[in-house]
């Protein structure tokens, strides 16, 4: 397995989440964070990272097929 | 000021799908796990990424996150020589000098070093005192996770520990190392991302590193020290007027000598994951690579302290302050988690919380699986049952993780009982290991040390700094536990009289390591060398054929590698002097 698919995968997922709720939430709860919606913001940053993780992850899945298990 | 906080259900959303994950990473693992090789070492078969976020992450509980934050808050900025002349040029020097032995001896533990190049009882007192060790902290760290969850969420102690074991548990039985080492990995990101918007957020409200810088300035007034002193990280070391009370000689030899390299290039709970590593160079670089994300983690984890003690000096509108003990001092234990309270809104909350959940699980990990080694290979293979099939080993493995983890729980509950206790085993286990790094430089670059001289000056290092603690004493201080117990017992006066617990605590440190040093070249030179040159190759310098570096891009050199991080730290130290 390549721990970069799990790590892609889970911080692709929590960005998604985020990202949603910095739509969706009443904009009263950022008054905690400045005024910022950091949902909105921090999850898009996750979710683009774990995207690169998982999108390297797979690129480097397809180019060692299994001989040599990529770890 | 509210300590607790509530987490929606979107928040708990993100707790559950990071428990999915961490389970599933086991069980993917599971069909892997065949032999001991597999469950204790990984089969030897991880890249050099992963094993140095490993071994970086594995040091990492949440002690270590929140820990570094209470000294942020306490000591400011001075908090980062911790990293920047304590764990970077121990972790440069484990890599490029004593990987090589670890790693090419194909031992499976420290332990089990000391038994090829000394013999059994070195090996015996190092194993059975580093198996007690692992499983105190284990349940330390269960018992402070079951507190902060207690206080910031309300969450019933005794549930929240059951359950955190039991994930740990379920985890490291289904893919050993692997399991524990992957999951650090996770937990390495999910601190990174966790407490990355907590310093923008701090910062932006404290009006910037200017703004914080005057704040904090105001702080150090109202403490008493010189203006820059939180923010100056050699400010004031010439004597002891600084917030550590220490001068530079006890920082850089007892903290940057003596304890780190005790701790980084000896504590089997980091090296096994070097140990792990798919190549003598890997092995070496993994270190080397812990310490690049290393330097830069002051500016996550003690920087939130920082910016708690500057937006309590001098406060802001959004109001964050840290509240006050009935003494009357700051509750800088909890200075991060309570900003990540007042600052996070519902969403970044989960993600946030468990960040932190997970560095404990992982620093449990971290505990279990070296335990689970060490009693096998140096305590069950080595003493109860020799010379049995793998598979017996490997069940007996399994059996170990299960009793950790039970003892770590009643470990748990020993520590929410008796406070005294815990800091008395404590001070035991430092008084173990401040001499160790002494016995491993003379047994690595020095063939005639013997195994007398190994165990008898281990031994009188450990009674040294027994001694050293017993007779002196921090300022203020009254406990027996926190020194002068000796001169307690004999009614008289403690000898010397430190400025601050940390001070005592680093000459203890330099008292033990430099009579073990001593009192092993004495006793060496006055026994008998056992082990003959060909014993000892592979685990001494002299004796070992020079490793060649067989890689060619200069960034997977572990040598220059190593250099570019010692100057990278050196910059760092010049840039907040």
């Amino acid at each position: 397995m390549d721990l970069r698919l799990p790590i892609g995968g889970l911080f692709s997922v929590f960005g998604v989440i985020l990202v949603a709720c910095g739509l969706i939430s009443d904009k009263s709860i950022f008054d905690k964070s400045l005024g910022i919606n950091i949902d909105l913001w921090w999850g898009l940053v996750i979710l683009i990272f774990g995207m690169l993780m998982g999108g390297f992850g797979l690129l480097g899945t397809k180019s060692t097929p299994s001989e040599k298990e990529n770890l | 000021m509210h300590m607790q906080v509530h987490m929606g259900a979107i928040d708990y959303a993100f707790l559950f799908i990071y428990l999915i994950f961490v389970i599933g990473i086991g069980a993917a693992l599971k069909k892997r796990m065949k032999t001991t090789t597999d469950f204790f070492l990984s089969g030897r078969s991880i890249p050099a990424w992963i094993c140095g976020l490993a071994f970086l992450s594995a040091n990492l509980g949440a002690q270590e996150v929140i820990g570094m934050g209470a000294s942020g808050a306490k000591y400011g900025i001075m908090t980062a020589h911790f990293y920047w002349i304590g764990a970077i040029p121990a972790m440069v020097f484990v890599g490029i000098f004593m990987m090589p032995f670890y790693y090419g001896s194909k031992a499976r533990s420290v332990p089990e070093y000391l038994k090829l190049r000394f013999d059994e009882k070195t090996r015996a007192f190092n194993a059975f005192s580093f198996a007690i060790m692992t499983l105190f902290s284990s349940g330390i760290s269960l018992f402070a996770m079951s507190k902060l969850l207690q206080l910031l969420l309300g969450w019933n102690q005794v549930e929240s520990m059951v359950i955190a074991a039991g994930i740990v548990l379920a985890y490291i039985l289904l893919g050993g190392l692997t399991s524990a080492i992957y999951n650090e990995v996770l937990q390495f990101f999910l601190i990174v991302f966790g407490f990355a918007p907590l310093v923008f957020l701090g910062l932006k409200d404290a009006g910037g590193w200017a703004g914080l810088q005057q704040r904090l300035q105001e702080a150090s007034i109202q403490r008493g020290f010189a203006p820059g002193a939180l923010t100056h990280s050699w400010l004031g070391l010439a004597g002891t007027s600084n917030p550590m009370g220490v001068d530079w000689f006890s920082l850089a030899m007892g903290l940057g000598f003596v304890l780190s390299f005790g701790y980084w290039c000896t504590d089997f709970l980091v090296v096994q994951r070097a140990m792990a590593a798919d190549s003598m160079t890997s092995a070496r670089r993994t270190p080397i690579i812990a310490a690049v994300p290393k330097m830069l983690f002051p500016f996550i984890v003690i920087l939130p302290g920082m910016i708690a003690m500057g937006l309590t000096a001098h406060a802001t509108s959004n109001g964050f302050a840290l509240p006050k003990l009935p003494d009357g001092t700051y509750d800088y234990n909890n200075a991060s988690p309570l900003m990540l309270a007042h600052y996070f809104p519902t969403g970044l909350l989960g993600v946030g919380m468990t960040a932190l959940l997970a560095s404990f699980m992982s620093g449990m990990a971290g505990n279990i699986t070296a335990f689970n080694t060490v009693f096998t290979v140096d305590i069950y293979q080595a003493y109860i049952r020799p010379g049995k099939a793998d598979h017996e080993y490997l069940t007996v493995g399994k059996v170990a993780t299960i009793a950790g983890i039970l003892l770590s729980v009643a470990t748990a509950y020993l520590a929410a009982n008796f406070n005294n206790i815990m800091d008395l085993l404590q001070l035991v286990f430092a008084f173990v290991n401040a001499p160790l790094f002494a016995t491993f430089l003379l047994g690595m670059f020095w063939k005639r040390t013997t195994g007398h001289g190994a165990f008898w000056g281990l031994l009188t290092g450990t009674v040294a700094a027994a001694v050293h603690q017993g007779l002196t004493r921090p300022i203020g201080e009254t406990n027996p536990i926190k020194g002068g117990w000796i001169t307690d017992m004999m009614h008289q006066l403690p000898i010397h009289q430190y400025p601050s617990e940390m001070a005592q605590n680093f000459w203890t440190a330099i008292f033990a390591w430099t009579i073990c040093f001593a009192a092993t070249i004495l006793i060496s030179l006055a026994t008998k060398r056992i082990k003959s040159d060909e014993d000892l190759n592979g685990l001494v310098y002299s004796l070992t054929p020079k490793a060649v570096d067989t890689e060619t891009t200069w960034y997977k050199k572990p040598v220059v590698l190593g250099v570019v991080v010692l100057i990278a730290a050196a910059v760092l130290n010049f840039l907040f002097r």
